[in-house]
């Protein structure tokens, strides 16, 4: 019991930063339609900017305390996030106003390749230490319940409580500010929105800022864990079945659809992995969403779309 | 009329004039040595695709500053793959022909050695494989253009096996253990699974599998279930951030770090360096070297290239792990290629026929590694026919948690049980692609 345990809270844990990340994707795609594929690579040039800065400033400055590095590489990393996001809509959004989704879904392809090659250009290729102070050992957790107790991560439940708060933020922004609202209004429709005055080209870039963030703040995460490289990109993609899981355009969905694809492909691995060979987490990730989309198309909190013929 | 015949002397001058002007240029320009050079500087193994490609082009750089080999210079080219086997082989499609076609190729991929085993016969261009590959074609009777120099996953399978009986007092004393082999899920990682299980038959213990899928960044259901199965002891069978984050993973469920061995390619410094702490006692294969910073040859690359801004990638990282492993396989194919032309002619250009050959009788003792610079480096390497490897030779080092510090003797991989294995593997291979083995007479022509 303690191991299925163990298993089915590290799965929470690892589905809480799965929630973070298809965020990103749903913001974007509420707001403007676009299936974000740079999400992934914003999460590496992101992660990339702040780990060199950190190593950078002290050297550039002299600066000798590594939580004001850290702080400064932050601020830095955002001010760049918000560069990108202007940068993108400026130069490639606001050119596609009213292109197929097709269309627009091939510039963030672009956009994708372009940052990860820019970012390992201007950053390097090497793997980068991120280090926040988050903690590295294990701790034992129900001794006197459990035989030998339930070991947690510590760097996980951080992580956890991190993205967990910053899910809470986004939900808020996008439930109660006017801001958020205003983003409702443009997901729900362009040209009404435009109509009542919104300004569809901001409101485009607070939303990729918004991404930019939760993208920096995954990198910060993933990258205190695993170091910061290239494969960063590939983890954030594997927020993918939790969109087509909860929902595109659905923040509880992301939410719930985060913790489903954690927990299952966890369980699937150390459950049914050995029976086949093992190695099947990733794949797995994905027929659980399938699976799901063959009883709830448009997802688990996907708006159900019925066109009047 | 007086024109248009005007205007063909010109050009018949201008076209006489220059064949003169160029062809003596031509007549002087020697021909070079190519190497092509498939390697991986970005994507998920870029961190330790680079320092190899460094090394491995360095010494080139090297041998042309003292004057190339035996006086015939090297000219080479570099082709990015990220790992990724179908453009491995593109760039080895692209680059074979070039300048007179390739010396030898070195894909640093299994999976690409696995795709080129067949098109090299046809190229005649020798496929050294330094530390991977396929371990069965250590038998060059059937395997005649591929060379796992210095070693195969077999051969560092049966080592760390030894290894492991050693400490526990004797490889009886294994029976009832249980060995977890924690692999990245391609042929690299499943190489090692035939010699773990004959060693698991001969002294009953038990293996126990654990696949990673690529790149290797999400292992917490790995590692839990070592921690339900609570092996004796986990070898990594890890390339890039895999190795990385399998030494994070083991000290967030707090697996003992000296109960890990990893294979050559799962012990560099980009494997440990971000682990910090978390790697102390952390073991891994040496294939022969370790980080050699005070090598002989090391201090003469800084001084040749490095010190007068000619040498490739950091210099800090020269004569780390990857950056020797690479040089040493560059250094491999120029004696080859040197061993050649004592058959062939000394200071000529040598076609791959010639250098298959250089490479099949290479005898590096310990006088001429030292002679090379490579003193307290690496042990003797003799080639033969039915030895393609050279060398069965390994040690084990183990991170302090600032630097890579050997830790063992040298071991030697046990030929009883390597050799029926390679024999039976390579003879299934010429079977199913009907090659005929080549006798020892054929051998020695």
């Amino acid at each position: 019991m303690s191991f299925f345990l163990e298993t089915l809270i590290g799965g929470l844990m690892a589905g809480m930063l799965y929630s973070l990340v298809a965020l990103g994707f749903v913001l974007i795609f509420k707001a403007s339609g676009v299936f974000n594929f740079a999400q992934g690579a914003m999460v590496l040039f992101a992660a990339l900017a702040m780990a060199r800065f950190a190593e950078w400033l002290p050297a550039w400055t002299g600066i000798g305390n590594p939580v004001l590095a850290n702080v400064m590489a932050f601020i830095i990393s955002v001010a760049i996030m918000f560069a990108v996001a202007w940068l993108v809509e400026r130069l490639v959004l606001r050119h596609l106003v009213n292109q197929e989704g097709a269309t627009l879904l091939m510039a963030t392809l672009g956009i994708a390749y372009f940052l990860e090659g820019v970012g390992q250009t201007v950053f390097g290729s090497d793997i980068y230490k991120i280090d926040v102070g988050m903690p590295k050992d294990p701790v034992m957790m129900l001794e006197s319940v459990f035989e030998g107790g339930i070991l947690i991560n510590k760097e996980d439940f951080i992580a956890a409580l991190i993205a967990a708060a910053l899910v809470g933020a986004l939900a808020l922004f996008f439930q109660k500010t006017p801001t958020g609202r205003a983003l409702r209004a443009v997901a729900d429709d362009h040209q009404a929105a435009q109509s009542i005055g919104i300004p569809l080209n901001r409101i485009w870039v607070i939303v990729w800022c918004v991404a930019g963030i939760t993208a920096l703040v995954a990198g910060i995460i993933w990258g205190s864990k695993l170091g910061v490289q290239f494969s960063l990109a590939t983890v954030a993609l594997r927020a993918l079945p939790v969109v087509i899981l909860g929902g595109l355009t659905s923040v509880p969905g992301a939410i719930i659809g985060g913790l489903i694809i954690g927990v299952g492909e966890k369980l699937s691995e150390v459950y049914l992995g050995p029976m086949v060979g093992g190695g099947i987490e990733i794949w797995f990730a994905y027929v659980l969403a399938l699976v799901f989309l063959l009883f709830r198309p448009q997802g688990l909190f996907g708006e159900k779309i019925i066109d009047r013929v | 009329m007086r024109i248009r015949k005007l205007a063909l002397a010109t050009s018949m001058a201008v076209l006489g004039l220059s064949t003169v002007l160029t062809a003596p240029a031509a007549l002087a320009q020697a021909k070079e040595q190519f190497f092509p050079v498939l390697s991986y500087r970005t994507g998920a193994y870029g961190p330790n695709g680079a320092p190899w490609a460094n090394g491995y082009v360095d010494y080139l750089k090297y041998i042309n500053a003292k004057g190339g080999i035996n006086g015939v210079k090297i000219s080479f080219e570099e082709c990015e793959f990220g790992y990724a086997t179908d453009r491995g082989v593109e760039c080895y499609e692209r680059l074979k022909s070039k300048h007179g076609g390739g010396t030898a190729v070195h894909p640093l991929s299994t999976g690409v050695t696995f795709a080129l085993t067949e098109k090299v016969p046809v190229d005649k261009i020798p496929l050294v494989t330094a530390g991977y590959g396929r371990s069965e074609s250590q038998n060059g009777a059937v395997f005649t253009w591929n060379f796992p120099l210095l070693g195969t996953y077999w051969m560092a399978a049966d080592v760390l096996i030894q290894h492991i009986g050693k400490k526990e007092g004797g490889l009886d004393k294994l029976k009832g253990k249980k060995i977890a082999l924690v692999y990245h899920d391609s042929p690299y990682g499943k190489e090692p699974i035939a010699l773990l299980q004959e060693r698991a038959r001969m002294h009953g213990f038990e293996v126990m599998l654990l696949p990673v899928a690529h790149p290797g960044v999400e292992q917490k259901a790995t590692w839990l279930q070592i921690r339900q199965n609570r092996p004796d002891y986990v070898l990594l069978w890890g390339w890039g951030v895999m190795n990385s984050t399998s030494i994070k993973e083991a000290q967030a469920t707090g697996y003992p770090r000296e109960k890990m061995y990893g294979v050559w390619w799962s012990g560099a410094e980009p494997d440990v360096k971000d682990v910090g702490d978390g790697a102390k006692g952390y073991n891994a294969l040496a294939k022969q070297h370790g980080a050699e910073p005070n090598a002989k040859i090391v201090k003469d690359i800084q001084a040749t290239l490095h010190a007068k801004g000619q040498g490739t990638g950091p210099k800090e990282e020269v004569g780390q792990v990857l950056y020797m492993r690479g040089m040493i396989a560059a250094m491999l194919t120029v004696e080859g290629v040197k061993k050649a032309q004592e058959r062939y002619g000394k200071g000529k250009w040598m076609s791959g026929e010639q250098v298959r050959w250089g490479l099949e009788n290479l005898n590096l003792d310990q006088k001429t590694l030292d002679g090379l610079g490579f003193a307290g480096v690496m042990r003797p390497v003799q080639t033969s026919c039915l030895d393609h490897m050279g060398s069965a030779w390994a040690r084990i080092h183990t991170w302090n948690g600032s630097k890579w510090e050997f830790t063992s003797d040298w071991y030697q991989a046990d030929e009883k049980v390597i050799r029926p294995m390679v024999m039976l593997a390579s003879g299934r291979y010429a079977e199913e692609k009907k090659i005929t083995p080549r006798t020892p007479e054929q051998c020695k022509q």
